[in-house]
Protein backbone atom coordinates (compact mmCIF):
# COMPACT_ATOMS: atom_id res chain seq x y z
CA UNK A 1 0.00 0.00 0.00
CA UNK A 2 1.57 3.43 -1.16
CA UNK A 3 0.52 6.87 -1.47
CA UNK A 4 -0.61 6.28 -5.11
CA UNK A 5 -2.73 3.49 -3.93
CA UNK A 6 -4.65 5.46 -1.32
CA UNK A 7 -5.21 8.68 -3.22
CA UNK A 8 -6.61 5.93 -5.91
CA UNK A 9 -8.59 4.57 -3.40
CA UNK A 10 -9.89 7.80 -1.59
CA UNK A 11 -10.73 8.74 -5.06
CA UNK A 12 -12.92 5.64 -6.01
CA UNK A 13 -14.60 5.91 -2.28
CA UNK A 14 -15.49 9.53 -3.18
CA UNK A 15 -17.44 8.30 -6.01
CA UNK A 16 -19.02 4.95 -4.52
CA UNK A 17 -20.37 7.74 -2.08
CA UNK A 18 -21.68 10.09 -4.23
CA UNK A 19 -23.61 7.51 -5.73
CA UNK A 20 -25.08 7.50 -2.32
CA UNK A 21 -25.69 10.54 -1.88
CA UNK A 22 -27.79 10.84 -4.87
CA UNK A 23 -30.39 8.74 -2.99
CA UNK A 24 -29.60 10.85 -0.30
CA UNK A 25 -31.02 14.22 -2.14
CA UNK A 26 -33.82 12.29 -3.68
CA UNK A 27 -34.80 11.34 -0.14
CA UNK A 28 -34.37 14.51 1.48
CA UNK A 29 -36.75 16.01 -1.05
CA UNK A 30 -38.98 13.27 -1.14
CA UNK A 31 -39.39 13.03 2.66
CA UNK A 32 -40.21 16.89 2.27
CA UNK A 33 -37.12 18.69 2.88
CA UNK A 34 -36.43 21.23 0.24
CA UNK A 35 -33.64 21.65 -1.28
CA UNK A 36 -31.47 23.80 0.79
CA UNK A 37 -32.74 21.81 3.85
CA UNK A 38 -31.50 18.74 2.13
CA UNK A 39 -28.01 20.21 0.68
CA UNK A 40 -27.36 21.92 4.68
CA UNK A 41 -27.87 18.71 5.98
CA UNK A 42 -24.88 16.70 3.87
CA UNK A 43 -22.79 20.52 3.99
CA UNK A 44 -23.11 20.78 8.12
CA UNK A 45 -24.00 16.97 9.61
CA UNK A 46 -22.19 15.66 6.99
CA UNK A 47 -22.71 11.92 8.21
CA UNK A 48 -24.92 9.44 6.00
CA UNK A 49 -26.25 7.17 7.86
CA UNK A 50 -27.30 10.14 10.65
CA UNK A 51 -29.03 12.18 7.80
CA UNK A 52 -30.87 9.19 6.23
CA UNK A 53 -31.75 8.14 9.59
CA UNK A 54 -33.27 12.08 10.15
CA UNK A 55 -35.45 12.46 6.70
CA UNK A 56 -36.64 8.95 7.01
CA UNK A 57 -38.27 9.75 10.27
CA UNK A 58 -39.56 12.80 8.91
CA UNK A 59 -40.70 11.59 6.00
CA UNK A 60 -42.58 8.68 7.59
CA UNK A 61 -44.38 11.46 9.95
CA UNK A 62 -42.29 10.92 12.82
CA UNK A 63 -41.47 13.91 15.04
CA UNK A 64 -38.62 16.04 14.78
CA UNK A 65 -37.19 14.65 17.96
CA UNK A 66 -37.82 11.27 16.70
CA UNK A 67 -35.60 11.79 13.79
CA UNK A 68 -32.88 13.86 15.58
CA UNK A 69 -32.76 11.10 18.11
CA UNK A 70 -32.18 8.61 16.07
CA UNK A 71 -29.41 10.75 13.84
CA UNK A 72 -27.22 11.74 16.65
CA UNK A 73 -27.72 7.44 18.26
CA UNK A 74 -26.29 6.91 14.78
CA UNK A 75 -23.91 9.56 14.73
CA UNK A 76 -22.39 8.50 18.43
CA UNK A 77 -20.49 5.49 16.65
CA UNK A 78 -18.56 8.86 14.94
CA UNK A 79 -17.15 9.48 18.66
CA UNK A 80 -16.09 6.15 18.66
CA UNK A 81 -14.09 6.62 15.49
CA UNK A 82 -12.83 9.98 16.46
CA UNK A 83 -11.15 8.51 19.10
CA UNK A 84 -9.38 6.00 17.33
CA UNK A 85 -8.34 8.44 14.73
CA UNK A 86 -6.98 10.85 17.79
CA UNK A 87 -4.77 8.30 18.96
CA UNK A 88 -3.74 7.73 15.17
CA UNK A 89 -3.45 11.38 13.87
CA UNK A 90 -2.60 13.28 17.07
CA UNK A 91 -3.60 16.36 15.64
CA UNK A 92 -3.57 20.02 17.30
CA UNK A 93 -6.32 23.16 17.39
CA UNK A 94 -7.79 24.13 14.20
CA UNK A 95 -6.88 21.23 12.19
CA UNK A 96 -8.00 19.16 14.93
CA UNK A 97 -11.86 20.50 14.61
CA UNK A 98 -11.65 20.73 10.83
CA UNK A 99 -10.92 16.70 11.39
CA UNK A 100 -13.64 16.39 13.69
CA UNK A 101 -16.23 17.24 10.71
CA UNK A 102 -14.71 15.12 8.40
CA UNK A 103 -15.14 11.75 11.22
CA UNK A 104 -17.27 9.49 9.50
CA UNK A 105 -17.30 5.44 8.81
CA UNK A 106 -15.28 5.72 5.06
CA UNK A 107 -12.54 8.36 6.65
CA UNK A 108 -12.20 6.45 9.79
CA UNK A 109 -11.79 3.15 7.75
CA UNK A 110 -9.03 4.73 4.97
CA UNK A 111 -7.37 5.73 8.11
CA UNK A 112 -7.55 2.54 10.40
CA UNK A 113 -6.50 0.18 7.13
CA UNK A 114 -3.69 2.25 5.86
CA UNK A 115 -0.09 1.58 6.88
CA UNK A 116 0.31 3.92 10.28
CA UNK A 117 2.98 6.33 8.40
CA UNK A 118 0.11 6.64 6.08
CA UNK A 119 -2.69 7.16 8.21
CA UNK A 120 -3.02 10.91 7.85
CA UNK A 121 -2.49 11.29 4.08
CA UNK A 122 -5.41 8.20 3.88
CA UNK A 123 -7.67 10.03 6.56
CA UNK A 124 -7.35 13.77 4.92
CA UNK A 125 -7.94 12.85 1.11
CA UNK A 126 -10.91 10.36 1.87
CA UNK A 127 -12.13 12.96 3.68
CA UNK A 128 -11.94 16.00 0.86
CA UNK A 129 -12.98 13.03 -1.62
CA UNK A 130 -15.93 11.92 -0.13
CA UNK A 131 -17.19 15.60 0.92
CA UNK A 132 -17.13 17.03 -2.24
CA UNK A 133 -18.86 13.85 -4.01
CA UNK A 134 -21.10 13.85 -1.12
CA UNK A 135 -22.50 17.04 -1.62
CA UNK A 136 -22.31 17.44 -5.37
CA UNK A 137 -23.92 14.51 -5.51
CA UNK A 138 -27.12 15.51 -2.42
CA UNK A 139 -27.64 18.82 -5.05
CA UNK A 140 -27.86 16.69 -8.18
CA UNK A 141 -29.77 14.51 -6.16
CA UNK A 142 -32.30 16.84 -4.44
CA UNK A 143 -32.40 18.94 -8.02
CA UNK A 144 -33.51 15.50 -9.97
CA UNK A 145 -35.00 13.55 -7.41
CA UNK A 146 -37.82 12.07 -9.23
CA UNK A 147 -36.41 11.87 -12.55
CA UNK A 148 -33.26 8.70 -11.52
CA UNK A 149 -34.60 5.50 -10.37
CA UNK A 150 -31.90 4.71 -7.90
CA UNK A 151 -33.47 1.35 -7.79
CA UNK A 152 -33.51 0.18 -11.10
CA UNK A 153 -30.02 1.47 -11.39
CA UNK A 154 -29.23 -1.01 -8.02
CA UNK A 155 -27.59 1.79 -6.23
CA UNK A 156 -29.38 0.74 -2.82
CA UNK A 157 -27.72 -2.23 -3.46
CA UNK A 158 -24.26 0.03 -3.63
CA UNK A 159 -24.62 0.90 -0.07
CA UNK A 160 -24.08 -1.93 1.48
CA UNK A 161 -21.24 -3.42 -0.90
CA UNK A 162 -19.68 -0.04 0.19
CA UNK A 163 -19.80 -1.10 3.72
CA UNK A 164 -18.73 -4.72 3.29
CA UNK A 165 -15.72 -3.64 1.00
CA UNK A 166 -14.98 -1.23 3.87
CA UNK A 167 -15.41 -4.31 5.98
CA UNK A 168 -13.19 -7.09 4.68
CA UNK A 169 -10.01 -5.66 4.54
CA UNK A 170 -10.42 -5.35 8.35
CA UNK A 171 -11.28 -8.58 9.17
CA UNK A 172 -7.23 -9.69 9.66
CA UNK A 173 -7.58 -12.43 12.42
CA UNK A 174 -10.18 -14.62 14.84
CA UNK A 175 -11.61 -11.84 17.15
CA UNK A 176 -11.78 -9.59 14.05
CA UNK A 177 -14.11 -12.22 11.98
CA UNK A 178 -16.05 -12.91 14.97
CA UNK A 179 -16.85 -9.09 15.71
CA UNK A 180 -17.84 -8.60 12.31
CA UNK A 181 -20.33 -11.87 12.76
CA UNK A 182 -21.41 -11.23 15.79
CA UNK A 183 -22.60 -7.22 14.53
CA UNK A 184 -23.85 -8.65 11.52
CA UNK A 185 -25.85 -10.81 13.63
CA UNK A 186 -27.29 -8.75 16.49
CA UNK A 187 -28.12 -6.11 13.87
CA UNK A 188 -30.22 -8.48 11.68
CA UNK A 189 -32.48 -9.69 15.22
CA UNK A 190 -32.69 -6.61 16.04
CA UNK A 191 -34.17 -5.15 12.60
CA UNK A 192 -38.09 -6.07 13.20
CA UNK A 193 -37.87 -5.12 16.86
CA UNK A 194 -36.25 -1.56 17.16
CA UNK A 195 -36.61 1.83 14.95
CA UNK A 196 -34.18 2.79 12.37
CA UNK A 197 -30.78 3.17 13.63
CA UNK A 198 -30.82 1.32 16.56
CA UNK A 199 -30.11 -2.26 14.73
CA UNK A 200 -26.75 -0.53 14.08
CA UNK A 201 -26.10 0.65 17.73
CA UNK A 202 -26.75 -2.72 18.92
CA UNK A 203 -24.26 -3.80 17.11
CA UNK A 204 -21.63 -2.20 18.89
CA UNK A 205 -22.15 -4.63 21.56
CA UNK A 206 -20.41 -7.42 19.73
CA UNK A 207 -17.57 -6.14 20.81
CA UNK A 208 -17.96 -6.94 24.34
CA UNK A 209 -16.28 -10.45 24.87
CA UNK A 210 -13.26 -9.66 22.96
CA UNK A 211 -12.92 -6.52 25.05
CA UNK A 212 -13.97 -7.68 28.02
CA UNK A 213 -12.17 -11.22 27.59
CA UNK A 214 -9.09 -9.61 26.40
CA UNK A 215 -8.45 -11.73 23.84
CA UNK B 1 -39.21 23.76 12.68
CA UNK B 2 -37.65 21.58 9.50
CA UNK B 3 -35.04 24.02 9.65
CA UNK B 4 -34.30 23.07 13.61
CA UNK B 5 -34.12 19.91 12.71
CA UNK B 6 -31.57 19.98 9.93
CA UNK B 7 -29.40 22.71 12.29
CA UNK B 8 -30.00 20.53 15.44
CA UNK B 9 -28.55 17.29 13.83
CA UNK B 10 -26.02 18.98 11.99
CA UNK B 11 -24.89 20.98 15.73
CA UNK B 12 -25.21 17.47 17.06
CA UNK B 13 -23.72 15.39 14.56
CA UNK B 14 -20.31 17.87 14.65
CA UNK B 15 -20.43 17.88 18.59
CA UNK B 16 -20.61 14.07 18.63
CA UNK B 17 -17.36 14.20 15.93
CA UNK B 18 -15.31 16.60 18.24
CA UNK B 19 -16.36 15.00 21.50
CA UNK B 20 -14.20 11.82 20.30
CA UNK B 21 -11.07 13.78 19.03
CA UNK B 22 -11.34 15.58 22.56
CA UNK B 23 -11.23 13.26 24.97
CA UNK B 24 -8.61 12.98 27.67
CA UNK B 25 -5.58 11.30 26.57
CA UNK B 26 -5.80 8.87 29.70
CA UNK B 27 -8.86 7.84 28.16
CA UNK B 28 -7.45 6.84 24.89
CA UNK B 29 -4.48 4.79 26.84
CA UNK B 30 -6.60 2.65 28.71
CA UNK B 31 -6.11 -0.71 27.01
CA UNK B 32 -9.86 -1.63 26.22
CA UNK B 33 -10.83 1.55 25.32
CA UNK B 34 -7.94 0.95 22.87
CA UNK B 35 -9.05 -2.50 22.18
CA UNK B 36 -12.74 -1.32 21.60
CA UNK B 37 -12.32 1.73 18.98
CA UNK B 38 -10.08 -0.45 17.13
CA UNK B 39 -13.10 -3.17 17.08
CA UNK B 40 -16.19 -1.14 17.12
CA UNK B 41 -15.96 0.12 13.37
CA UNK B 42 -15.55 -3.71 12.32
CA UNK B 43 -19.24 -4.35 14.59
CA UNK B 44 -20.24 -1.47 13.10
CA UNK B 45 -19.78 -1.81 9.51
CA UNK B 46 -21.41 -5.58 9.36
CA UNK B 47 -24.26 -4.37 11.35
CA UNK B 48 -24.51 -1.22 8.42
CA UNK B 49 -23.94 -4.03 6.08
CA UNK B 50 -26.96 -5.95 7.27
CA UNK B 51 -29.17 -2.98 7.64
CA UNK B 52 -28.76 -1.38 4.42
CA UNK B 53 -29.13 -5.04 2.69
CA UNK B 54 -31.66 -6.63 4.35
CA UNK B 55 -33.50 -4.15 6.07
CA UNK B 56 -36.63 -2.50 4.75
CA UNK B 57 -38.25 -0.80 7.49
CA UNK B 58 -38.67 -3.07 10.04
CA UNK B 59 -39.11 -5.93 7.87
CA UNK B 60 -36.13 -8.29 6.78
CA UNK B 61 -36.01 -9.01 3.21
CA UNK B 62 -33.94 -10.94 0.69
CA UNK B 63 -34.18 -9.36 -2.45
CA UNK B 64 -31.88 -8.23 -5.37
CA UNK B 65 -29.73 -5.71 -3.20
CA UNK B 66 -28.69 -9.42 -1.52
CA UNK B 67 -27.53 -10.69 -5.38
CA UNK B 68 -25.65 -7.56 -5.37
CA UNK B 69 -23.80 -8.51 -1.68
CA UNK B 70 -23.06 -11.52 -2.79
CA UNK B 71 -21.44 -10.15 -5.76
CA UNK B 72 -19.59 -7.81 -3.96
CA UNK B 73 -18.56 -10.56 -1.27
CA UNK B 74 -17.26 -12.72 -4.19
CA UNK B 75 -14.96 -9.49 -5.38
CA UNK B 76 -13.88 -8.37 -1.79
CA UNK B 77 -12.88 -12.22 -1.11
CA UNK B 78 -10.54 -11.85 -4.06
CA UNK B 79 -9.71 -8.55 -3.15
CA UNK B 80 -10.88 -6.37 -6.02
CA UNK B 81 -10.25 -2.73 -5.27
CA UNK B 82 -13.62 -0.56 -3.97
CA UNK B 83 -15.13 0.74 -6.96
CA UNK B 84 -15.16 -2.85 -8.67
CA UNK B 85 -16.72 -4.26 -5.84
CA UNK B 86 -19.44 -1.34 -5.47
CA UNK B 87 -20.36 -1.10 -9.29
CA UNK B 88 -20.58 -5.02 -9.47
CA UNK B 89 -22.89 -5.01 -6.65
CA UNK B 90 -24.88 -2.21 -8.13
CA UNK B 91 -24.86 -4.15 -11.43
CA UNK B 92 -25.97 -7.35 -10.05
CA UNK B 93 -28.65 -5.55 -8.29
CA UNK B 94 -30.01 -3.69 -11.32
CA UNK B 95 -29.67 -7.04 -13.61
CA UNK B 96 -31.59 -9.37 -11.11
CA UNK B 97 -33.97 -6.22 -11.16
CA UNK B 98 -34.56 -5.70 -14.47
CA UNK B 99 -34.72 -10.10 -15.13
CA UNK B 100 -37.78 -9.91 -12.65
CA UNK B 101 -39.51 -6.92 -14.39
CA UNK B 102 -38.88 -8.84 -17.63
CA UNK B 103 -40.10 -12.51 -16.28
CA UNK B 104 -43.07 -10.69 -14.70
CA UNK B 105 -44.53 -9.52 -18.23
Amino acid sequence: MNRGRIFRDAAAIGVAVGAYGLGFGAAGVTAGLSVPQTCALSLLAFTGASQFALVGVLGAGGSVAAGMAGALLLGSRNTLYAVRLAELLRLRGPRRQLAAQGTIDETAAMAVTAPSELAGDAFWSTFVAVYLCWNAATLLGALGAGIVDTRALGLDAAVGAAFLALLAPQITGRTAARVAIGGALIAGVAIPFTPAGVPVLLAAFAVVPAVVGGR
Amino acid sequence: MTWFAVLGTAVGCYGLKLAGWSLPARVLEAERVRRAAALLPLALLSGLVVVQVFGDGRALVVDARAAGLVAGGVAAARRAPFIVIVVLAAATAALVRAFAVYIGR
